[in-house]
C-alpha cells in the first residue's frame, strides 16, 4: 500500500512539474538605444500554457520587448530565456521553437489561402505529409473549404486573423507571440479567435498576446502592464481590480498610465 | 438640412458581383457625432469614399451638406475633413511638413487657421521636427486629426481613426471629438471599439452593406429582445464549452470576466437546470445573474442572426 501510494505521488508530482514548466524567463532584461532605456530591468516569468497578456501604452516597451523574447533584438544587458534557449547566444534556435503574428505582418497576400498555410508550415520545417494533413486540417477547422485558392487580400480582415493564427502554430510551437491580433475586428470574430487562443493553451502552447482591447486582458491568466519601460503590474486580472480597488481592467491601466511620462517612441 | 443624407444608395464591385451598399438611406444632423459600427467588409468604408467624393455610387443620391457628391464633389472636397483608416500621412516628412502641406492643398496656412487645431496641436508641437513615421499611434492620429482640421472643415469624416490606439490616447482623442462637436462640425466616425459606440450621440450597426439598426446607442440597447444573463465560475475555458453543449442556449460568448448568454426559451427553471447541467459537467462556485445589454451584446446578437449575409460578404 505504501509503495502504492508512493508511486502515484511521485507520478502526480512530476506531472504537476510537467504542467509548470517555465517557458519565458526574465531577470533584469533591458534594452537601450544610446541614452533612452526603451526597457528597464523587466523580471517576469511564464508557465507552460498560460495565457500571458502583455499591455502598455504606445512608447511604453512592450514591441521591444517582444523583440528580444522573440529573438530579433539583443538585449543590452540581463537575462532572458525563451522555450529553454539563451537570448543571448542561440537567437535562431528561438525562432524555430514560436510562433509569431502582428498586425503588420502575418500572410502573404499575393497568395492563395492554401499557398500560404503549405509556405509557413515548410518553413517551420514540417514534412510533405504533414503539411497536406495540416492544411486540410486547417481548412476544414476554419471553414474555408470554398475560398482555399482566394488569394489572402480578397479575405476580409477577421478571417484573415484567424487563418494568421492557424498558421503561426501550424507546427506546435512550445510559445505564440501575437501582437495586437485582434486590431479592427468586430467583436463576433474577435470572440471566436479568443476561442482559438484558448484551444491552443489547452493544447500546452503558451500564448504570449499584446492587445489595446482591454475586455480581452479579462481573458488572460496574469496580465503584465508596462509603463516607462518597467513593469508596473503583474498578477491576475481579479488580483489586480481587487489591489486597484476598481471593477474593470480599463481603470487599472488609467491608474497606471495616467502617471506615465512618456507617450511616445 | 442635414449635414448629410444618404438616399438609396447602393454600390457594387468587380462588374455587379460584390454588393458592398445595399440601398443605404440615412442622415445626420449638423454637429451630430454619427457612429458607424460594423465588421470588416461591411460596407463602412465605401460609404466614407462615396461621402467624400472619392467613389461614385450605382445608384442614389447623397449631400454634403446640401452639395451633392457627384455634382458638387470639388465644393464637397473644400469642406470635408477626412481620416481614411489607418495612418494615412507622409511618414517621411515632419509633424510640421505634413500640416503645412495639408494647409496649402486646402489654400489656407497653418498661421491662419492655428486656432482650430491648438488644442490639438500643443501635444504634437514639442515634436514638429519629428518624421511623421517615428511617431507612436497616438500620436500619428493626432497628427492626422490636426491636417484634417486645419482648413476648418464642417464635416469630419473618420475612419477607424482609433485602431492600434491604446486606452488612454484614445480617451484623450474623443475628448477631442466632443470638443469639436461644440463647434458645430459634424463628425461621422466609423470604429471597432464598441466602448466607443456609446460615446455617439447615435450610431447605425451595417452589416452585409445594409443598416440593420440605427437610432442612439441608449435605445438601440433597451430594444435587445431576450434578457442576458452573466455567468462566470473558476474554470472560465471549460464553462464557455459546457454551456454551449446545453440545448436551451441561443447565445453564448465570453464578455470581459463573465460569459454572457440568453435561453431559447424564458422560463423560471432555466437558472436551475442550467446550474446543476454545470455542476453535473464538474463546474462550482457558479455566479447567475441577469445583465444589462451593452452595445456590443446588441451588435453580437444582430450579427449572428444575419451570419448568412457575412458568409456571402467573405467569398467575395
Amino acid at each position: 500500500m505504501n509503495v502504492f501510494c508512493f508511486a502515484l505521488f511521485t507520478i502526480h508530482c512530476s506531472l504537476f512539474t510537467e504542467f509548470m514548466e517555465t517557458v519565458i524567463k526574465t531577470k533584469d532584461l533591458t534594452k537601450r538605444f544610446g541614452d533612452f532605456v526603451a526597457v528597464d530591468k523587466i523580471t517576469f516569468d511564464v508557465q507552460k500554457g498560460e495565457i500571458f497578456g502583455f499591455l502598455g501604452a504606445n512608447g511604453a516597451g512592450k514591441t521591444t520587448a517582444m523583440r528580444m523574447l522573440c529573438g530579433l533584438s539583443r538585449p543590452t544587458s540581463g537575462e532572458a530565456m525563451v522555450a529553454g534557449i539563451d537570448v543571448y547566444h542561440h537567437p535562431e534556435q528561438i525562432k524555430k521553437n514560436i510562433g509569431y503574428m502582428s498586425q503588420k505582418f502575418s500572410l502573404y497576400e499575393d497568395l492563395t489561402v492554401l499557398e500560404n498555410i503549405k509556405f509557413y508550415a515548410g518553413i517551420y520545417g514540417l514534412t510533405d505529409k504533414q503539411i497536406k494533413d495540416k492544411s486540410d486540417e486547417l481548412v476544414q477547422k476554419l471553414g474555408l473549404q470554398n475560398q482555399v485558392n482566394i488569394l489572402v487580400k480578397s479575405l476580409p480582415l477577421g478571417w484573415r486573423q484567424k487563418l494568421s493564427f492557424s498558421v503561426a502554430i501550424v507546427h506546435q510551437p512550445k510559445i505564440v507571440f501575437l501582437d495586437e491580433p485582434t486590431g479592427g475586428v468586430d467583436p463576433t470574430t474577435r470572440k471566436q479567435f479568443w476561442d482559438m487562443i484558448y484551444d491552443a493553451s489547452e493544447q500546452g502552447i503558451t500564448i504570449f498576446v499584446t492587445t489595446h482591447y482591454l475586455d480581452e486582458a479579462e481573458y488572460c491568466d496574469r496580465i503584465c502592464i508596462m509603463v516607462d519601460g518597467k513593469i508596473d503590474a503583474l498578477d491576475t486580472p481579479s488580483q489586480l481590480k481587487k489591489s486597484f480597488n476598481v471593477d474593470n481592467i480599463t481603470e487599472v491601466f488609467y491608474l497606471l498610465a495616467r502617471k506615465a511620462k512618456r507617450s511616445d517612441n | 438640412m442635414s449635414a448629410i443624407s444618404l438616399n438609396n444608395i447602393t454600390k457594387t464591385y468587380n462588374k455587379g458581383t460584390v454588393l458592398a451598399i445595399d440601398d443605404i438611406s440615412f442622415d445626420i444632423e449638423k454637429g451630430e457625432i454619427f457612429g458607424l459600427i460594423g465588421p470588416d467588409g461591411a460596407g463602412k468604408t465605401s460609404i466614407f469614399r462615396i461621402l467624400t467624393t472619392l467613389l461614385l455610387p450605382d445608384k442614389g443620391t447623397a449631400t454634403v451638406v446640401g452639395n451633392d457628391v457627384v455634382k458638387d464633389y470639388k465644393k464637397i472636397r473644400g469642406i470635408v475633413g477626412y481620416m481614411p483608416g489607418r495612418f494615412s500621412l507622409y511618414q517621411d516628412l515632419t509633424v510640421e511638413e505634413n500640416l503645412n502641406f495639408f494647409a496649402t492643398v486646402f489654400g489656407t496656412t497653418v498661421k491662419e487657421n492655428y486656432e482650430n487645431i491648438k488644442d490639438i496641436y500643443v501635444q504634437l508641437e514639442p515634436f514638429k521636427d519629428r518624421r511623421a513615421g517615428k511617431l507612436s499611434g497616438g500620436m500619428k492620429q493626432k497628427l492626422a486629426l490636426c491636417c484634417a482640421l486645419v482648413h476648418k472643415p464642417e464635416v469630419l469624416f473618420l475612419d477607424e481613426p482609433t485602431t492600434g490606439v491604446d486606452v488612454v490616447s484614445r480617451k484623450e482623442f474623443w475628448e477631442m471629438l466632443k470638443r469639436l462637436k461644440e463647434q458645430g462640425i459634424t463628425i461621422m466616425v466609423s470604429t471597432s471599439y464598441m466602448d466607443e459606440a456609446t460615446l455617439c450621440d447615435r450610431i447605425a450597426l451595417i452589416i452585409g452593406g445594409k443598416i440593420l439598426s440605427m437610432d442612439t446607442p441608449d435605445k438601440i440597447v433597451q430594444a435587445y429582445p431576450e434578457k442576458l444573463y452573466a455567468i462566470k465560475s473558476p474554470k472560465m475555458h471549460q464553462l464557455i464549452r459546457d454551456i454551449r453543449s446545453n440545448d436551451s442556449i441561443l447565445n453564448c460568448y465570453a464578455s470581459g470576466e463573465f460569459i454572457h448568454l440568453s435561453f431559447k426559451e424564458e422560463g423560471k427553471d432555466n437558472e436551475t437546470s442550467l446550474k446543476k447541467y454545470l455542476e453535473d459537467k464538474g463546474q462550482t462556485d457558479i455566479v447567475f445573474k441577469p445583465t444589462t445589454p451593452t452595445v456590443e451584446d446588441c451588435f453580437i446578437r444582430l450579427l449572428s442572426v444575419n451570419s448568412e449575409q457575412r458568409i456571402v460578404n467573405s467569398e467575395q
